[in-house]
């Protein structure tokens, strides 16, 4: 056993498939006992924030410590987050379109020059030819979002007086005004930004990984088990049993599992569909192929040496297919339920995609993860952070169950040794 | 000991696999009676289909046609009870040792799983470690090395006297031996044999060879039954059939045994 053990983990293959797995799961397991917030938390309004550390505004104004730090570059960066290479080009092409220049003898880097060109020169009434209102309305933003751009002096704050209504000032925030991030109390890191309901992806992600393992597992299981027992049954007993099961797998055979699977999810009913269920229906329209390989290998083995001597030393059927044939074909059946354990959590995915997936108020799926992104357009409006992970976790899951699969492979079949 | 008795018998023994076109006619209506304490072979070439009645002796394959006497009575193992009452009374030894044990089963499992069969599973452990020990002592194995053993840890002269010892635990009535010899080296080869004789005094039973070897047939037996293509062409007592051959297939069996004292005569191959 640990020399297998040992041997196993002398395959390159599987040593890398296995670290990617074991990194996943150590990262389910570990992440909700440092962060430990509800994955379907709503931590946002409005949909899909980009990903980023969140500060709190107020907490940032009233923080009791302001700290003066002098730093060159930050008007210079302060003026180019509001005014983007993007923006200037779009104004070189709105006085260029207009004739007011002439093209290549603008300045785009100088910001005072070009401004003072644009406040003295844009006027929204006139249309350049191939303009569209869309384009129109950005020029009018952006020339709104340019005041103030230059300015020297700091933000005041104004609070209204109590009994007159007035705006007083309670003082002013200068441009070299800084405090320090561990005094802000309020401020939320959302390295995946949130979702379309406003909740943190990369929380929602890691508790969707091991909705989706455990998905896998029960399926992988539940389909194995059949399988296995189906196969060991149909090769060892042979005759008439073995007519009745080849038939049936036939029949599931012809079917399109993917098929068969939608129609049996759909019939289930939305509210009827916990994880769980869904795991069990995935398990029980995958065992197929591992029966048909199972009984294959059984019948291969049934009439050796070792099968005979121990039906001679007066043991059962079941002893013998427990004792006899189950450890000669154990090596095939890990790595069937590796590969079904994989194919569970891709046929999760693919239902959940279609909306026939676990119902959505209870656990994240990666697939139900995928189906939001998908209803919400994240794809059309750019926002990978929706979805992106999330198939980047499904890949790496695949990669490395499979990864282990042929590390397995080439240690139990020696002829595939390298 | 009855030297006349006929311990097992058989009528028109048939065996077919496949049906239709791919029909292979493996034992084609053999009849047989074998007398108790007689060694007996079974003498014929690869495919002659030997194995196969050997397997229908045993009862780890059906019949297609014909019946099976053992003891004079009908053999009837239709239920798992029925089979290993009948695998009581008959053992085997295989012709491959290093694919006939489990190979994720112990030495002393096998052994055990012989003492058990024999009704002997609620003896004091010390009883069945004595059992083993003597049984092993028999083959000249060291029953207290071989523990937490497992088989392909042996040579094949080995694993082929632990075979003999598993025999020896059962003491069955008969012993089908299918070519017990022909996988291991010569030196081990006399020892097997002399074990197996030994073995046939110890216990009285009765030995079939299931054999190639038309010298080891002539060596250990008495009556030898020639088989071709799935049918006994010639039986009679060793010396008869061998000495004095009457089908030509006999006579081809015999020319292939090699020589050491004079050249071969491939011309009649």
């Amino acid at each position: 056993m640990k020399q297998m053990l040992g041997q196993i983990f002398r395959s390159g293959r599987f040593r890398l498939g296995f670290g990617i797995f074991a990194a996943i799961v150590l990262t389910v397991l570990i992440y909700p006992l440092v962060i430990n917030d509800p994955p379907l938390e709503i931590v946002s309004r409005g949909t899909f924030l980009a990903p980023g550390i969140y500060v709190s505004v107020y907490d940032s104004v009233t923080a009791s410590t302001r700290y003066t730090l002098i730093i060159d570059e930050a008007a210079a960066r302060r003026i180019g987050s509001r005014l983007t290479a993007d923006d200037r080009a779009a104004m070189q092409e709105w006085l260029v379109g207009t004739e007011i220049v002439e093209e290549g003898e603008l300045n785009l880097d100088d910001t005072a020059a070009l401004l003072e060109l644009w406040h003295s020169s844009f006027d929204p009434a006139v249309r350049i030819p191939g303009m569209t209102n869309a384009d129109r309305n950005y020029y009018i933003r952006l020339t709104a979002s340019l005041d103030g751009l230059l300015a020297t002096e700091g933000a005041i704050v104004a609070a209204p007086n109590a009994t007159t209504g007035e705006l007083e000032e309670q003082g002013v925030i200068e441009q070299t005004d800084y405090v320090n991030l561990s005094e802000v109390p309020n401020f939320r890191v959302l390295p995946l930004g949130t979702d379309n309901f406003g909740r943190d992806v990369l929380t929602e992600l890691v508790s969707a990984t091991g909705v989706s393992l455990i998905i896998g597992l029960v399926a992988g299981i539940v389909a194995t088990t059949i399988g296995l027992i189906l196969g060991l049954v149909s090769g060892y007993v042979g005759g008439v049993v073995d007519d009745i099961i080849v038939f049936i797998t036939n029949l599931f055979t012809v079917i399109p599992s993917f098929v068969l699977l939608i129609l049996i999810s759909f019939s289930i009913g939305q509210e009827q569909r916990g994880a769980f269920t869904v795991a069990v229906v995935i398990g029980l329209t995958s065992w197929v192929w591992t029966a048909r390989a199972v009984r294959a290998q059984v019948i291969s083995l049934r009439n050796r040496d070792h099968v005979s001597l121990s039906k001679l030393s007066g043991h059962s059927i079941a002893y013998i297919l427990a004792m006899d044939i189950l450890p000669y074909i154990a090596s095939y059946v890990v790595m069937a339920l590796i590969l079904q354990i994989s194919s569970g959590i891709l046929a999760e995915a693919g239902l959940s995609i279609l909306g026939l997936g676990p119902r959505t108020t209870e656990v994240p799926t990666l697939g139900l993860m995928m189906n939001w992104a998908l209803i919400y357009q994240a794809h059309i409006f750019g926002k990978w952070w929706a979805y992106f992970p999330v198939i980047l976790v499904i890949a790496l899951i695949s990669f490395s169950l499979n990864l282990m699969n042929t590390g397995l492979d080439r240690v139990f079949n020696p002829t595939l040794r390298e | 000991m009855n030297s006349d008795s006929i311990i097992l018998s058989g009528k028109g023994v048939t065996k077919v696999f496949g049906f239709g076109s791919r029909k292979t006619v493996a034992v084609d209506h053999v009849d047989f009676s074998f007398r108790q304490g007689e060694v007996i072979s079974i003498v014929g070439e690869s495919g002659s289909g030997k194995t196969t009645l050997a397997k229908l002796l045993l009862g780890l394959e059906s019949l297609t046609e014909g019946t099976i006497y053992f003891e004079g009575q009908q053999r009837d193992i239709r239920s798992h009870r029925q089979k290993r009452e009948y695998w009581k009374n008959i053992q085997a030894i295989f012709q491959d040792p290093f694919s006939a044990y489990n190979m994720f089963r112990r030495i002393d499992a096998v052994l055990l799983d012989c003492i058990q069969m024999r009704g002997g599973g609620r003896l004091p452990y010390e009883q069945k470690v004595a059992m083993m020990r003597e049984a092993c002592s028999f083959v000249n194995l060291k029953f207290d090395e071989l523990t937490n053993k497992y088989p392909f840890e042996l040579s094949g002269g080995q694993q082929q006297r632990l075979m003999i010892a598993r025999v020896f635990l059962l003491k069955p009535k008969i012993l089908l031996a299918d070519e017990p010899t022909s996988m291991i080296d010569a030196c081990s080869r006399a020892t097997i044999l002399d074990m197996l004789m030994a073995l046939r005094a110890e216990i009285g039973m009765t030995p079939i060879f299931i054999t190639h070897d038309i010298g080891l047939a002539y060596y250990v037996s008495d009556t030898v039954y020639i088989m071709e293509h799935g049918r006994f062409v010639e039986s009679g007592s060793a010396d008869e059939v061998i000495l004095r051959p009457k089908e030509p297939y006999t006579r081809r069996l015999l020319n292939d045994v090699p020589k050491l004292h004079e050249e071969w005569d491939l011309s009649t191959v």
